[in-house]
């Protein structure tokens, strides 16, 4: 039905969108975990935070899993050469991931304070570790991950993981995380009331400002200081599956190349800085709906913004260019990208049907006196 | 070359990893049928008892499936992890299962599950029973994908080995879905997931019973796990994971291991009920057999033969020297893929490229391997029979006793004498553990099996692992050793907790300890 170039470019944009998806949907849910000792004065007001994600954070959190899934089904050297490279960070990502369905399920079935407390710092980490590893590792794949491919197509890695702690992908985790508070304190001024409102709004304040800052701070150093990569050879973008055929070159700038091509994807970066700023207006003026809207929006620019200039590129090599993974060879085959687009453009609005049914039917604002009333119940 | 340690770590944290989520994941799925099917009759009659029944073993369901989603994340990012090169070379077809099981299954249990918890306020009836259904559903859907994916190491079809690409690349899906060892190992594994979660309400129902307290509660729980129990039981039993041990070469290799058969019998295979494999002599030491048994059991009949360990030997040495053929030609013709004649060669012997690979671990260079060298990796190339054969045995009693226990309990609830018979009751309660045994048990046979493969015939163990280092390796498996431990604790602690409190933690007014003079635990 679809030749295997254009296979490549959709599961490409599938890639972007499920990780959209993913940073939309459980976002904020990272977001309120990192707010939750700061915003909640009380643990009635930290159950009200908890309970406004409580009922769905679970299914937004599945976008994570279903990105792995997608990715090892998709781009199979990809998978295999991120999760095996940057080890020892998905490592901490993953105890950061297990205080979660714990910590909501567990928190609030006891209660003696210590045991609160302990989980309300639990459900903190887990907030704030995947937001922190997850934008260390965007961090780095834009500048390239050390590895290189053997003849057997075996990634080998050479990177230790403090590594990962470089000055640029600081500042990427610096736009993460207050991207992610962003986020989680838009939900929480449309979904809570009073003063836990009015914290929220300080929030979001806070770290829109932040967030516009790094963001803009990182495209110039994209622009002006970071090498960026290049294909140079003439690349089959229909051939099968060799990443070892082209030549690459890296150089400062290059990731401006697309911009440069095709002018219009500056709105996406616009979009996320204006929109940053909508972000406070809208939610200061009590539009918290449309506010976290405008909130979503941003990431989506964020992500295209990444996306957008390192086409086709999926995961640069630092240690040898030309083992770089691209779009046109490191998908898999013809027949797997063609039976996992119909399984998707099937599967996902029906998925996407029901969670915007579930919280049709969670809506509305949580409040201390829904807290007090279902003790037993709520988280 | 990858470190032997590297590979035997990695395996270590597989195992490790995979029966710690497999403490949870049958549980999840039995508890979630029977929380569906308490719910239904609940919706049925109107009778409020129900309701409670739902969210008493519901509020269990939940302390349960958390540590189940939790354990569940490492997996799914361990293939990656860990075996990097089995991602890259089985990606296009293993991946592609993990990701539909994504999109179909966990989306739908992990977003009804919040709507099963918080939704009896805001839904009709009618919509959160179908919202427990959906949940059940996905949790089964969930084990189908993971287990065609599965099946497709053990029995590998549907596939080819693409020497462009230097991976095997999917060319029928509907062999990988119509996979017969899959079928059969997702019949098997749910059944036994829905034993699990019957023993689990039976047995604590059973004690509320011999503590005299909420008895109504109780009584009704205990009767719909000893129905649905016994059915579920007679399925595992019944459709039996052995009966797909009969296609491709490494589900023979552990029926034989099972029945620690060294060499091949004449049809109908007897089976050996008891004994001490010996693994250097290979033979059997003091084994009592039963004749015909194991024949109908593995084939189905009488007249096709269990193939005996030292005829599969056999075969596999020759097939190893077939795969070097494989290899050399596979390496001329990744340098020139104009040699007609290498690819001719390289054509004839594909199938056997895997045996080929074998060699790896043993011999620097696989094309020149000393006969040694491939003795070596014959005598590897299944493996050890002592912990299949024992695992295989306990996991048939557990599965036995379990089943006396469902029958007993059945027979008495139908006489409406089950609550007073408090030597069932014991029973049902120290029987707890079984179906954890079983399960446990159940995947050493079925992945230790496997061995030395991680595709059957296909990739080696040994290749398949991440360049890693073993100080990297050494740091995960403490993290994961503690965390866990850590976790478990918590959760039977607070599992514990919960089910002394029984329906009293629901806080109704109508439970045990919220009556006159009762205190809480």
């Amino acid at each position: 039905m679809f030749d295997y170039e254009t296979l490549r470019v959709i599961w490409w944009a599938f890639l972007v969108l499920l990780i959209c998806g993913f940073t939309v949907m459980d976002g904020f849910d990272l977001g309120i975990g990192m707010l939750l000792p700061f915003l909640g004065k009380s643990d009635d007001e930290r159950r009200v935070m908890l309970n406004t994600i409580g009922p769905t954070w679970e299914g937004n959190q599945t976008w994570l899993i279903t990105l792995g899934g997608i990715s090892f089904g998709a781009w199979p050297l990809v998978y295999a050469t991120v999760f095996s490279g940057l080890y020892l960070g998905l490592l901490v990502l993953l105890f950061g991931l297990f205080l979660r369905p714990v910590g909501f399920d567990y928190r609030s079935k006891l209660p003696d304070p210590r045991w609160r407390s302990a989980w309300d710092w639990a459900l903190f980490a887990g907030g704030l570790v995947p937001a922190v590893v997850l934008s260390l590792a965007v961090g780095n794949i834009i500048q390239g991950l050390p590895f290189q491919l053997d003849s057997d197509l075996r990634s080998l890695y050479s990177g230790g993981f403090w590594d990962l702690f470089n000055p640029f992908a600081l500042l990427c985790v610096v736009v993460g995380v207050a991207m992610c508070c962003m986020h989680g304190a838009a939900f929480l001024r449309f979904r809570t009331q009073a003063m836990l409102a009015e914290r929220a709004q300080r929030a979001i304040l806070w770290s829109s400002l932040v967030f516009i800052g790094a963001f803009i701070l990182a495209g110039a150093w994209v622009a002006y200081g970071l090498d960026g990569y290049r294909i140079t050879s003439t690349i089959d973008t229909g051939a099968v599956v060799n990443p070892l055929a082209k030549t690459v070159e890296k150089s400062t700038g290059l990731w401006l190349d697309n911009y440069r091509e095709y002018p219009a994807l500056v709105l996406a970066p616009l979009l996320s800085i204006a929109g940053a700023g909508l972000v406070i207006l809208l939610s200061a003026k009590r539009y918290a709906g449309t506010a976290f809207i405008m909130s979503s929006l941003v990431i989506i620019g964020v992500l295209l913004t990444a996306g957008g200039s390192m086409f086709p590129f999926l995961i640069p090599s630092t240690l040898l260019p030309s083992s770089s993974l691209t779009v046109w060879d490191a998908s898999a085959s013809r027949f797997t990208l063609q039976l996992l687009f119909f399984a998707t453009v099937i599967m996902m609005p029906v998925v996407m049907a029901y969670t915007a049914w579930v919280y049709r039917v969670m809506r509305g604002k949580v409040t201390v006196e829904d807290i007090q009333k279902n003790q037993n119940v709520m988280y | 070359m990858i470190a032997n340690e590297v590979v035997e770590l990695s395996r270590l944290q597989f195992a490790l990893t995979a029966l710690y989520h497999f403490l949870f994941v049958p549980l999840t799925l039995g508890l979630s049928f029977l929380l569906a099917i308490m719910e239904s009759v609940y919706v049925m009659t109107d009778k409020p008892i129900y309701k409670d029944m739902t969210r008493f073993w519901g509020k269990l369901f939940g302390i349960n499936f958390a540590m189940g989603v939790t354990t569940g994340i490492t997996l799914e990012f361990q293939f990656g992890t860990n075996w990097a090169y089995y991602s890259h070379y089985v990606g296009d077809i293993f991946g592609l299962p993990l990701a539909i099981e994504g999109m179909m299954a966990f989306f739908l249990e992990s977003t009804f599950v919040g709507l099963f918890f918080f939704g009896w306020d805001r839904l009709s009836q009618v919509q959160h029973l179908l919202t427990t259904w959906l949940l059940a559903l996905g949790t089964s859907l969930s084990a189908l994908w993971i287990l065609i994916a599965n099946g497709w190491m053990q029995y590998p079809v549907g596939a080819e080995f693409n020497y462009e690409t230097m991976r095997m690349e999917l060319t029928s899906f509907a062999d990988l879905f119509f996979n017969p060892v899959a079928q059969v190992k997702f019949v098997h594994t749910v059944a036994a997931g829905y034993t699990t979660g019957s023993m689990f309400v039976l047995g604590i129902s059973a004690w509320y019973l011999l503590q005299d307290r909420d008895v109504a509660f109780a009584r009704r729980s205990f009767r719909i796990a000893s129905g649905f129990g016994l059915a579920a039981v007679l399925s595992v039993i019944v459709l039996g994971d052995e009966s797909g041990y009969t296609v491709g070469e490494v589900q023979k290799v552990k029926l034989a291991a099972i029945e620690a058969e060294w060499e091949t019998e004449p049809p109908p295979a007897s089976f050996t009920l008891f004994g001490f494999p010996n693994e250097e002599a290979m033979r059997t030491d003091y084994a009592v057999k039963f004749p015909w048994v194991m024949g109908m059991i593995a084939t189905r009949s009488v007249d096709e033969p269990v193939l005996g360990l030292k005829a599969i030997l056999n075969t596999n040495r020759e097939r190893i020297k077939s795969g070097m053929v494989a290899y050399e030609n596979l390496q001329l013709i990744r340098k020139d893929k104009s040699n007609a004649p290498a690819k001719a060669l390289f054509e004839a012997h594909k199938a056997d490229l895997g045996y080929g690979l074998l060699l790896k671990r043993y011999a620097p260079n696989v094309t020149n391997a000393t006969v040694q060298e491939i003795e070596a990796a014959t005598r590897h190339s299944v493996p050890r029979v002592a912990p299949i054969f024992w695992s295989f045995r306990i996991m048939v009693l557990c599965g036995v006793l379990m089943l006396f226990i469902f029958a007993a309990a059945f027979y008495f609830n139908a006489r409406r004498t089950a609550h007073k018979q408090h030597w069932l009751l014991r029973l049902a309660f120290y029987g707890i553990p079984l179906p954890w045994i079983a399960a446990e048990l159940g995947w050493v046979v079925a992945e230790y099996g496997r061995q030395p493969w991680s595709i059957a015939e296909i990739l080696p163990t040994h290749l398949s692992s991440s360049s890693l280092s073993a100080g990297q390796l050494y740091l995960s498996l403490a993290g994961f050793g503690i965390f866990y431990t850590v976790l478990l604790v918590i959760e039977l602690f607070l599992m514990i907790k919960y089910v002394r409190l029984g329906p009293s933690s629901l806080h109704t007014g109508r439970y045990h300890f919220e009556q006159e003079g009762m205190s809480h635990v």
